[in-house]
């Protein structure tokens, strides 16, 4: 299949001449769409006609299932990275295919395919057909657009940025941070960027798409004092185009890094053992990730295996406390302006004053609940089946003040930066991992401390928190979350909070 | 697509490559095979079947060098990949130490086939894989009244790797695998634990297909009613299956990467004790049969069988060609085959039986290592044991401390690694350890 080369052309208003004198690192082997013509656009991209479209869904109905969908992915992903102070490695990926999906009752059968030949598509819907099997019934939709709102509109496309516009602020981060501290001895920094054009058919008729920006910034630094050495790494990620790349990005990297790193020189460990525990506003947001986002994931309370399986309409935490899942922020690394099975991405209340509203639902956890689809079905790419997944999920403000809930605790700690966590879903037990923070005595910050893992059990958590602060606020980190062997990303946010009681790692006497 | 015209797709990227302004090139395909089964509570919930292909370049262009992959195989599109692809690495800063594998580190040829490959899994119908499936769910399914969901799953994967390298190398590998897993989720009044089992092979004939629905349930059972014990330092039996998660770092801090960018808590330490001298590691790819057995590595590397740690000595790294010439070192290899472990006489329930007070892990909950300092902390969950027997399950607690010190605490290995995996990790005994609970 060849891509026709007008339509790159389009895409960015560019001469052809110009985008090969400074070709991005990659293009694509392709070309692009455009974006205002909308499912034309797409199905030119993916060489496809709404025919073809619907001989495959007939192929992959054949057998009897209830319903069927395709969804076509063409992903374009750079990485440039600056090591010994150059930016001497580049890493460029492309992925293409369509998945196919066929649900029987709430069984599934799954395939894709790398060509979008005709032969190849109906082989592979042929392949997933066979998880039903009773006689074929024919079906001819009519075909319904679904236009969805642009929550991540793009100045540059990453598609028209050459690897020569992201080297200088690559190359300025660095020698920031070597000129900001003399203890400094080693920075690597990437830029990594993608670009996804999705498109999806259903067997109910329905058309969607999508163009998903997507860029990060990651940048480590390493420093030495009197032989000992700490690195810190942190990170921005957004959906937009090359206008991501500032000054001002630069200038926030480099000083939030070293002010970090310098830190960690003075931080030890606490006590072991249980505590009260304040987290900072922003990426401590991954409390409620690990603690309840996952266990309020529907795939998991229709399987029963979830510890909030029998928690909905229950109050689950203080009044003070509404818990959201938001798919439709502005440029956010977690939005969506549709969900990869078709469906409208939303803001969700899962917690409303204190009570359990909803869960996270993909098609099949809404049918078999009867609700309407949250927009939370997602998956890594073409190569796998949608299941329940969280977006920017997040507290909203409480009526506590951030001075007043670290005062009111008399032994505890106060944790700020984050690099990983988990959970147990059944079990409830979550943990996640504390880069920086510091100890609370008297109600003061004291003592910094690094490097110790918390764990708690989900329910009794969010029960536990007994205040929240007023000054919530979004971690712009680039936080990937997994789950059956899926990446996808997300974002997190969270006002300051207190936890009555979580058992935090340490050292025994 | 075939080997040979694997072969013959590679010889002709790099011929345009090296056309188009490259130096050197090494190009891999690779085409991987998969088939996914999962049954639960006695109903088929999900089939999947998967064919992946990709082709990767590594360009070295004046001295510059990116890399680059695709699963877009048609000859045009490749070509014009390439020459982007090149066009893009010009504009990138210049690196003395980008070049390929010295010739003479490649394998050469005549070395014996690894055998690790078994095409039969190909020719086994769908149905009798969903069989085996209900076989492992029906060890499990309706065995006990506090059951909520059992699920069990098939799975296979048949993949090969063809890499050839514009100065010399040609060679192919192929492996097989295929496994049968059940997961067990429990209730009671306390939450609802859950637990698994599994088994795997290179070879359908040869792997375990029964015990597996049993032993998740049994796992699952003993699970119930977890309580988390006071903070203190205690002595921990770690059970063979998740011994990996205290290794990761330690392999991590092996190698050459993390050398150069000074995040290896064993940086210096080469023919220096790092851990108890029961510690012994030996990377073996010559093992017969084995999941890691190969006669060359990723780059191409002949592979050579090295002393990693030799009675609590470390006297080997990974390292990389690239790493290799930044830090002065030689090339070993920047990736593991075998990794056998020096057994001890006693199984982990031996090593249990004798433990006066202490925890047994059989699970890890998150946590993380520091590469740099070694500073480690991890949830775990497991058992209390006292006087040599189990008392109650444990959870929600932690265990924190040094990977330079913690190997050093390693008292007592045990001889129960289990087949199937590179990484032949026995259940071990470690003194001292600083656990936070209550």
């Amino acid at each position: 299949m060849n891509f026709k080369r007008r339509e790159f052309v389009k895409l960015g208003g560019i001469g052809l001449a110009g985008a090969i004198l400074i070709p991005p690192f990659l293009k694509s082997c392709t070309g692009g769409v455009n974006l205002s013509k909308g499912s034309e656009g797409y199905l030119n991209h993916f060489e496809v006609t709404p025919q073809l479209l619907q001989k495959v869904i007939s192929a992959a109905m054949e057998k009897g299932a209830d319903y069927a969908d395709l969804f076509f992915e063409h992903t374009i992903s750079n990485n440039s990275t600056l090591e010994d102070g150059k930016v001497n490695q580049a890493y460029s990926n492309i992925g293409f295919g369509v998945g196919i999906r066929v649900l029987k009752g709430d069984q599934t059968g799954y395939a894709f395919s790398e060509s979008i030949t005709p032969e190849d598509m109906l082989k592979a819907a042929r392949t997933a057909a066979n998880i039903a099997n009773s006689s074929g019934k024919a079906l001819s939709a009519d075909i319904t657009e679904f236009v969805s709102p642009n929550y991540y509109p793009v100045g540059t496309s990453w598609e028209n940025t050459s690897i020569k516009d992201k080297i200088p602020f690559l190359q300025k981060v660095n020698d920031s941070i070597f000129a900001a501290d003399k203890r400094v001895t080693k920075v690597n920094a990437t830029i990594g960027d993608s670009t996804s054009y999705i498109m999806f058919y259903s067997s109910e008729g329905k058309l969607a798409y999508d163009f998903r920006p997507m860029v990060y910034m990651y940048v480590t630094s390493i420093m030495e004092q009197n032989g000992r050495i700490e690195n810190f790494g942190v990170s921005r990620s957004a959906r937009l185009g090359s206008e991501f790349l500032t000054e001002q990005l630069v200038d926030s990297l480099s000083k939030e890094v070293v002010a970090k790193n310098a830190l960690l020189f003075e931080a030890g460990k606490p006590k072991a053992g249980e505590m009260e525990v304040v987290m900072s506003p922003g990426e401590s947001g991954i409390l409620l990730h690990e603690a309840i986002g996952h266990a309020f994931e529907a795939d998991f309370n229709r399987k029963k295996t979830s510890i909030f399986s029998d928690k909905m309409n229950k109050k689950v935490a203080e009044n003070f406390i509404t818990i959201v899942d938001d798919g439709t922020l502005h440029s956010d690394r977690g939005s969506l302006n549709v969900d990869d099975e078709g469906n409208a991405t939303e803001r969700t209340v899962l917690v409303d004053k204190g009570i359990l509203t909803s869960y996270l639902h993909d098609r099949i956890s809404a049918n078999y609940y009867k609700v309407k689809p949250t927009g939370n079905g997602r998956r890594q790419n073409f190569r796998y089946v949608p299941i329940p997944r969280m977006r920017c999920t997040r507290m909203e403000n409480g009526p506590h003040k951030n001075e007043e809930i670290i005062a009111s605790v008399k032994n505890g700690i106060y944790v700020d930066s984050f690099s990983n966590g988990q959970v147990n879903i059944g079990a409830g037990d979550f943990t996640f991992f504390v880069k920086s923070g510091y100890l609370i005595e008297n109600g003061k910050l004291t003592k910094p401390i690094k490097d110790i893992n918390i764990i708690g059990n989900g329910p009794r958590a969010l029960a536990d928190i007994s205040m929240a602060g007023d000054d919530t606020k979004l971690s712009d980190s680039t936080w990937t979350c997994g789950k059956d062997g899926q990446s996808v990303p997300v974002t997190m946010g969270l006002p300051t909070v207190k936890i009555r009681k979580l058992t935090v790692g340490g050292t025994n006497a | 697509m075939t080997i040979n015209e694997k072969y013959a797709l590679a010889d002709l990227v790099i011929e345009h490559a090296l056309k188009s302004g490259a130096q050197q090139v090494s190009v891999s395909i690779d085409e991987s095979r998969s088939n996914d089964i999962e049954i639960r509570d006695k109903k088929i919930d999900k089939l999947t079947e998967s064919t992946r292909n990709g082709l990767s370049i590594d360009l070295y262009v004046d001295k510059k060098y990116s890399s680059a992959s695709t699963n877009r195989l048609k000859k045009e599109e490749l070509f014009k990949f390439v020459d982007e692809a090149i066009a893009a690495t010009r504009f990138l800063a210049e690196d003395e130490f980008r070049k390929l594998p010295e010739p003479e580190l490649y394998y050469k040829g005549g070395g014996k086939d690894p055998g690790i490959i078994d095409n039969s899994i190909d020719s086994v119908d769908a149905r009798t894989k969903i069989d085996m499936a209900n076989l492992v769910q029906d060890e499990a399914y309706g065995k006990d009244e506090r059951i909520i969901s059992v699920s069990s799953y098939y799975s296979d994967n048949i993949s090969n790797r063809v890499l050839v390298t514009s100065n010399g190398f040609r060679g192919d590998n192929s492996d097989s695998s295929v496994s049968l897993t059940a997961a067990v989720s429990m209730k009671s009044e306390t939450g609802r634990p859950s637990d698994y089992w599994y088994e795997n092979s290179i070879f359908m004939n040869k792997l375990l297909k029964t015990g597996i629905g049993t032993k998740a349930l049994e796992r699952a059972i003993r699970k119930l009613d977890p309580k988390k014990i006071k903070s203190g330092k205690y002595p921990m039996v770690l059970e063979n299956r998740t011994a990996m998660n205290l290794f990761g770092p330690l392999y991590g801090a092996l190698q050459g990467y993390s050398l150069y960018q000074k995040e290896s808590f064993l940086a210096g330490k080469l023919d220096k004790p790092i851990a108890s001298k029961l510690l012994t590691i030996t990377d073996d790819p010559s093992l017969p049969l084995s999941p890691g057995t190969r006669l060359f590595d990723y780059e191409g590397l002949a592979a050579v069988k090295r002393p990693v740690i030799e009675g609590g000595v470390l006297r080997n790294f990974y390292i990389d060609t690239y790493y290799g010439r930044k830090l002065g070192m030689k090339a070993t290899s920047g990736s593991s085959s075998n990794v056998l472990f020096a057994l001890g006489t006693r199984d982990m329930a031996a090593m249990v039986s004798s433990m006066k007070k202490g925890i047994l892990i059989t699970g890890f909950n998150g946590g993380n290592c520091n590469g740099s300092t070694g500073d480690f902390s991890y949830g775990i969950e497991g058992f209390l044991v006292e006087g040599g027997k189990i008392i109650h399950p444990v959870n929600e607690m932690n265990i924190t401390g040094n990977m330079t010190e913690v190997f050093f605490n390693l008292a007592e290995m045990g001889n129960d690694f289990r087949e199937g995996s590179s990484f032949r990790i026995p259940s071990m005994l470690f003194e001292n350890i600083d656990f936070s609970g209550i």
